[in-house]
């Protein structure tokens, strides 16, 4: 299953959903380019909804820390929020879980983010 | 004592690096380890068979990836090699050093020893063989590292 993205607005922050794998070539570039295009509408305030997210390689976590420092970068934050716990343990494993905020409840994610 | 093995001999592309994962997925779930164990054993596989086509073999059509799998009673050992410039201890990053800690890639094989139980790399010149050993009944955890 390839990656599939879609994107709401709630109270001033974007909420990516999204679902299948995040992995060399396809969901990859899914990732970036949905993140160029949301950075591209001054959307920067971000919550990537990774809970439907089956499966994650070591390029998709490059996807993930690369779309946190280019959104930082610009002023903005990123979060994450429903992480399996295949993506958990990934993120335990390469000691990105402490660099990310993680989030596992929607409206205090939502809450999270700089007024 | 061999049970089954078998090998392929693969294009440099991503549809490549899928078959090994399926393939390695397919096979440890033959075998008696655990679902998290199956699972561990395919991403290690898709990260090794992701060097071999990516920065080993760098997509080149007449470049090819070796991929075989071997169960051999207590353990399931794959092999994986390619015919690129080969690879370098010293050029593996440590991805947990804080300056490497935000980098986009340099991860793959600190995933392939955080999950398999032995990895053996192998100049081949050309090419690098990377071997994967999961034995049967041990939990995952740090693996023992050789280079040859």
């Amino acid at each position: 299953m390839t990656m599939k993205a879609s994107s709401r607005r709630v109270d001033g922050v974007t909420i990516l959903d999204l679902s299948g794998r995040i992995t060399l070539g396809e969901g990859s570039v899914v990732l970036r380019d949905q993140i160029r295009d949301l950075l591209g509408k001054s959307e920067k305030k971000i919550l990537l909804n990774l809970g439907d997210v089956t499966y994650i390689d070591s390029s998709g976590i490059g996807e993930l820390v690369s779309a946190f420092t280019t959104v930082r970068n610009q002023g903005g934050e990123l979060k994450l929020l429903n992480l399996t716990k295949k993506v958990h343990d990934l993120l335990q494993i390469t000691k990105l879980y402490t660099v990310f905020d993680v989030k596992d409840d929607e409206a205090s994610a939502i809450k999270a983010f700089a007024k | 004592m061999t049970l089954e093995r078998v090998s392929y001999t693969l294009d440099s592309t991503l549809d490549s690096v899928n078959k090994a994962e399926q393939t390695a997925e397919a096979l440890a779930a033959k075998m008696p380890f655990d679902n998290e164990s199956c699972h561990r054993i395919a991403m290690a596989v898709r990260e090794a068979a992701v060097n071999a086509v990516l920065h080993g073999n760098a997509y080149d059509p007449n470049k090819k990836v070796t991929v075989s799998f071997e169960n051999t009673g207590d353990s399931l050992v794959i092999k994986i090699s390619d015919q690129g410039r080969g690879l370098k201890d010293e050029d593996i990053p440590n991805p947990l050093a804080e300056e490497n800690l935000l980098k986009q890639s340099g991860r793959g094989i600190f995933l392939i020893r955080s999950f398999m139980d032995e990895v053996r790399i192998r100049n081949l010149e050309p090419g690098t063989e990377i071997t994967l050993v999961k034995h049967i009944g041990q939990s995952s955890g740090t693996a023992t590292e050789g280079q040859q």
